[in-house]
């Protein structure tokens, strides 16, 4: 057998494949948030990209199938990881303090199935469209999105799902280093530059969105290309107004 | 009873090759067969048990602590000395020889010394491979320092914690065999009594120290590296539950115990502060490399800030004494120099028991990170327990109980008087006469550990009993196992049932070690010691009418080991000061107010009498009611002819 | 001595448990005139001394150097091992550290690898097992060559000797959330591995070592960075970098036979 498959046998290997599906993901994370950037520069742009993935059936399911199986691994040994954890110390101290443990690292077996729930909701919404707007357009990828984040408190879940990825992210881009032994004394302090610099790119793309169309703000692209298009139904038309200004 | 040291004869360099070659070996098929308890595992312990299992005797190891890894070996700082002469400043062989010889003032034997010496080489080599990190120069090369009133640089360091990585190292070796099967550990037991069956030791009573169970342990052979006796002084820089109680036990049995006078005091420990104080801390010797001892010249300067007082009014009493040694005199020099400036009252901080060992100068010669560099970690200690800043202000120190020299009497073999018992390290009193010098004892313990018992032990292995000991091992039921088992039994029962239970094991202790500072310490006089002597009985036996015991014996009870060490001082103690009194000289770690040089430029110093004294005082014990008798084994010195130690 | 006039009382809350049977519970003691330049451990002492003479238990716990290298002692105090004070163990501190009528909590390193004996002892034997398990250079005695033949650059021995500085006592793993021992055998692992004479083992050494660690039951490393900043000896977590690259080279890409070198323990 490829000895890599005998990896998950020790708690050392399980932790080496939650931090090569975290890299996956990671890397997933950054080209979705670039892609779905697409939705500032109006809906053409945005739904051509995403026909554009749906047309190349080998990327877009070569992509789904190793992030959904990264993502199943990942789950799936954290949490044995974890149980093995809560083993190691079946009496816990009355008193307990923290030193260098910050909120992101305490937090991953919070932050981690927050985001799995995410993950579902987001999968529902977007990509299956169970989407609470009733509206949902297998084409225009750009309205979907646009009628969704005016409502505020869907826009709000993202928001709060993309701080969680933040603490998640934080914690484990540095992690990832730690656990595959990438380390060196001289570059060891931008690890945590790197993983910060690199959480605020994804998490700020990524909140991004929501936050700007529940503001109303429309980029020069957007407008251009909505002005032939009817506005949509339920968006203040005084919004449009402030930004027009 | 007559004392055979079976030191070899002949060519000094060549007597180590010719005793091995005479000694007979143990078939390698035959190893396995027998069985070697090894207790302690300290630097000698641990290399014993590890090297005799590696040549494949079956081991069983025992240390007090919870992992062999934590005797006490693993607090020396400073480091190993030997005779590789890197440094191409003039060492050799002869000269780590002849230097210890006249260190340890002319009271050790000269063919275990030069033993010593030639293995000191092969100590490096081994735990170099071993993978000790010590200290290495930028070309990659082993570094090397001077130490303890050495004028060349011989010793190998491993930053100030070299005790620890040597001890790492064997107790890892240990820890080899161990998985590989060869060792068996038993750790928390303490050993309480020795097995001896027909005139042989044959085994061990220990205290498994978390239930209380008592367990008979029997062998071939036993070896006891179980340490000095420094807290019978209740304060020393010795770890809290290092003791006398395998040594002691096994001198009851019949092994005669050398020297027990021979104390050494270290000079560089941070002064005591309290009553509640526990033990005392050393810091390095290697300090002295860089650090400048002084005490005000007028008594009424005692009192004021150190940085107030002008260069003038220091005495800066070691460099004024000793030019040519100045402050890297040897331990006991430094340690009575310390002890005369503070009896004359000149002695600063609290109580006047201390001297100030300042590093302003080298702080302006070399630069503060130099210093930092250098003694950091020691700087650090000081700070953690005296809440004063070393780079700021001089630092304190005083003289406090370190090492004993003393022990176990073993010949050159390393058995003591009772066959088939053979006594390593710190326990025996072999290689350091009166006194030790620095970076002396890590060398002594791999020495006799790694090198010297896994050879001797093999003859005695192969020539007692027909070369089929083990044919004959008792049983864990033989009638006297059983015997001396109850007897310990017994005893533990009395301390845990006193008539009047009031006095804790501490408090005991406490009162000892006093007397014997007092009494006994630095300074000894026939009267002080005749005190002691009177005191010593009845303080025993309050301790056996009032110990205070809580709990019972079949569970883990601190107080009760506390109290069973306690008790083994107590007898212990007397011994120290009979040989004390006895030894009308002064020489070493002992010195006796009354043989001083009284004329001339060594006026004051410590005054041998070679013509009585130049001999081993080996004490065999003959029942608790009566006296122990003396016995001398002579000492030659044909190499180091005998002078008067001079460092000035 | 600097601020040894004025005494201070505390109250302890102090773990007590008669053997690993017991179920164990806290109780509270008073430590009254406790001075500043007193060591935590004589603290206790003097808890103890007064215990005793009352005919109660003393409180029971592991020392023995009290200069702190031996790495007997060690307990949890208000949560942090060692105590408040970084680059310490428990028989380093001292008591002015608190401040009078200060309020402290003793407990035991928790760890189901550690069964606790009584009171504060735990039963840290799983380390020795570690160590035996791979943490050593082997070299038979006498057989060594001259020492300056190893040439090791400065900076090797000086990182080795950072992680050979570890003394055992177990902080890291009391610290971690985790109750990991990713410190402890990282350190050792690091040691060897950045010595020329701890390569021939090099790979089979960190197999075993990690694989005796998961099977005495220590919990994993989440790098949080705890046992970094419980550890008395300040070993850096880039000996657990260290290990982890190690360990998956040794299992991905180091000849076969030391791939399964460690298994069975």
């Amino acid at each position: 057998m490829p000895r890599v498959l005998l990896l998950h046998q020790t708690s050392l290997g399980k932790k080496a494949i939650v931090a090569v599906t975290g890299v996956v993901m990671f890397g997933f994370l950054t080209g979705h948030m670039l892609g779905n950037l697409q939705v500032f520069r109006g809906p053409e742009a945005l739904n051509h990209y995403a026909a554009l993935l749906k047309a190349t059936a080998p990327l877009l399911w070569g992509t789904r199938i190793v992030v959904l199986t990264s993502v199943i691994a990942h789950i799936y040994f954290s949490m044995m990881l974890a149980a093995q954890s809560g083993d190691a110390r079946p009496t816990p101290y009355a008193k307990r303090e923290n030193n260098t443990a910050n909120l992101a690292s305490m937090s991953m077996r919070l932050s981690g199935p927050t985001l799995g729930l995410f993950i579902v909701y987001h999968l529902l919404h977007l990509t299956l469209g169970f989407s609470p707007t009733g509206v949902h357009s297998e084409t225009d990828v750009y309205a979907n999105v646009m009628s969704s984040f005016s409502i505020w408190w869907l826009a709000a879940i993202y928001i709060v799902a993309q701080l969680m990825l933040g603490l998640h992210l934080f914690h484990g881009a540095w992690s990832f280093f730690q656990t595959l032994g990438l380390n060196h004394p001289r570059y060891n302090a931008l690890r945590r530059y790197f993983a910060a610099g690199i959480t605020l790119l994804i998490v700020g793309g990524n909140i991004l969105i929501p936050s700007v169309i529940l503001s109303g703000y429309r980029t020069q692209a957007q407008l251009d290309a909505e002005t032939p298009a009817a506005p949509a139904d339920d968006a203040p038309v005084e919004a449009r107004n402030i930004v027009v200004e | 009873m007559e004392l055979k040291s079976n030191a070899p004869t002949g060519p000094i360099e060549t007597r180590w090759d010719r005793h091995r070659f005479g000694m007979k070996l143990v078939n390698p098929a035959n190893k396995r067969k027998y069985k070697v308890i090894v207790v302690g595992t300290g630097l000698a312990g641990a290399s014993a048990a590890a090297t005799l299992a590696e040549l494949g005797y079956n081991v069983d190891a025992f240390c007090y602590q919870d992992s062999p890894r934590r005797a006490h070996s693993i607090a020396a700082q400073g480091g190993i000395n030997a005779a590789k002469n890197y440094q191409n400043d003039g060492d050799s062989i002869y000269r780590l020889f002849y230097d210890t010889v006249k260190g340890g003032d002319f009271r050790a034997r000269e063919s275990n010394v030069y033993r010593l010496a030639q293995i000191s080489v092969q100590i490096i080599d081994q735990c170099v491979a071993q993978g000790v990190p010590f200290a290495r120069e930028y070309s990659g090369l082993l570094d090397n320092r001077s130490f303890g009133g050495s004028q060349v640089s011989r010793t190998f360091y491993a930053r100030g914690q070299t005790g620890q990585q040597l001890l790492l190292g064997a107790y890892q070796a240990l820890e080899k065999m161990i998985d590989a099967g060869g060792v068996k550990m038993f750790p928390r037991r303490e050993m309480l009594d020795l097995i001896v069956v027909d005139g042989r030791a044959r085994g061990i009573v220990t205290r498994n120290m978390v239930d209380g169970t008592m367990e008979i342990h029997m062998a071939d052979a036993v070896c006891l590296a179980t340490g000095g006796y420094g807290n019978v002084f209740y304060l020393s820089t010795n770890a809290k539950g290092c003791n006398v109680t395998a040594s002691w036990r096994a001198h009851r049995r019949g092994a005669l115990f050398a020297n027990p006078c021979y104390t050494q005091i270290h000079p560089t420990c941070i002064p005591v502060h309290g009553d509640y104080q526990s033990k005392l801390t050393l810091m390095s010797e290697s300090l002295r490399n860089d650090g400048r001892v002084w005490v005000p010249k007028n008594k009424d300067d005692v009192g004021k800030k150190p940085g107030s007082i002008p260069e003038e009014d220091r005495d800066y009493y070691l460099e004024r004494m000793y030019p040519s040694f100045g402050n890297l005199a040897p331990r006991d020099i430094s340690s009575r120099g310390a002890k005369t400036v503070c009896d004359e009252g000149r002695g600063v901080g609290p109580g006047g028991l201390g001297v100030y060992l300042d590093f302003a100068d080298a702080i302006k010669r070399v630069g503060k990170a130099k210093i930092a560099e250098r003694y950091g970690n020691l700087f650090e200690m000081y700070e953690q327990i005296t809440a004063e800043n070393p780079y700021e202000v001089p630092m304190r120190i005083y003289p406090a109980v370190h090492y004993t020299m003393g022990g176990l009497w073993v010949d050159y073999n390393l058995q003591s008087t009772i066959p088939g018992l053979f006594v390593l390290g710190e326990a025996n009193f072999s290689d350091h006469g009166a006194n030790r010098l620095g970076a002396s004892a890590l060398m002594q313990g791999l020495a006799d550990g790694y090198f010297v018992i896994p050879a001797t032990i093999g003859n005695y292995l192969a020539s007692e009993g027909g070369g089929k000991l083990y044919e004959k091992r008792p049983g864990v039921d033989h009638a006297e196992a059983i015997k001396v088992r109850d007897e310990v039994s017994a005893r533990l029962d009395k301390l845990l049932h006193s008539k009047k239970p009031t006095r804790t094991p501490a408090s005991f202790h406490r009162e000892l070690g006093k007397l014997l500072w007092d009494n006994c310490g630095m300074g000894r006089t026939a009267k002080r010691l005749e005190a002691a002597l009177a005191r010593i009985p009845a303080l025993r036996q309050e301790f056996w009418d009032t110990i205070l015991v809580p709990g019972t014996g079949e569970e883990l009870n601190q107080t009760l080991e506390h109290a069973g060490r306690v008790a083994d001082f107590l007898e212990f103690a007397e011994l120290l000061c009979k040989d004390a009194l006895h030894r009308e000289e002064s020489c070493g770690g002992h010195f006796r107010e009354e043989h001083q040089v009284e004329e001339g430029p060594e006026k004051g110093e410590a005054q041998r009498n070679d013509e009585l004294f130049q001999y081993v005082a080996a004490w065999e014990w003959k029942g608790a009611d009566a006296p122990q008798v003396l016995h001398k084994e002579a000492l030659d010195f044909e190499h180091v002819k005998p002078s008067q130690r001079s460092y000035k | 001595m600097a601020g040894d006039a004025k005494t201070m009382n505390l109250r302890l809350h102090v773990w007590r448990q008669t053997s690993v049977k017991d179920e164990g519970r806290f109780e509270e003691y008073a430590a009254k005139g406790v001075s500043p330049g007193m060591s935590f451990l004589e603290m206790l002492d003097v808890v103890n001394e007064e215990l005793i003479t009352t005919g109660k238990q003393p409180l029971a716990f592991d020392h023995d150097c009290r200069e702190g290298i031996c790495g007997a002692c060690g307990v949890m105090i208000n949560g942090n091992a060692h105590g408040p004070q970084g680059a310490t163990t428990t028989c380093q501190l001292h008591m002015r550290s608190f401040s009078d009528g200060d309020e402290l909590w003793i407990e035991p390193w928790r760890a189901r690898a550690f069964p606790v004996l009584r009171d504060l002892m735990v039963d840290r034997s799983a380390f020795d097992r570690i160590i035996a398990a791979g943490g050593y250079a082997s070299v038979r005695t006498g057989s060594a060559r001259d020492a300056n033949e190893i040439l090791i650059p400065k900076q090797n021995a000086d990182s080795a000797m950072d992680a050979a500085a570890c003394i055992g006592c177990a902080a890291c793993v009391a610290a971690c959330p985790n109750a990991s021992a990713a410190l402890f055998t990282a350190a050792k692992v690091t040691h060897l591995a950045e010595l020329p004479q701890g390569q021939p083992e090099r790979m089979r050494r960190v197999v075993r070592m990690v694989d005796q660690m998961d099977i005495e039951g220590f919990g994993h490393c989440t790098n949080h960075r705890e046992c970094e900043a419980a550890c008395p000896k300040q070993i850096s977590v880039a000996v657990i970098a260290q290990m982890n690259r190690d360990y998956l080279r040794a299992k991905l890409i180091a000849p076969a036979d030391n791939e399964n070198a460690g298994s069975g323990g």
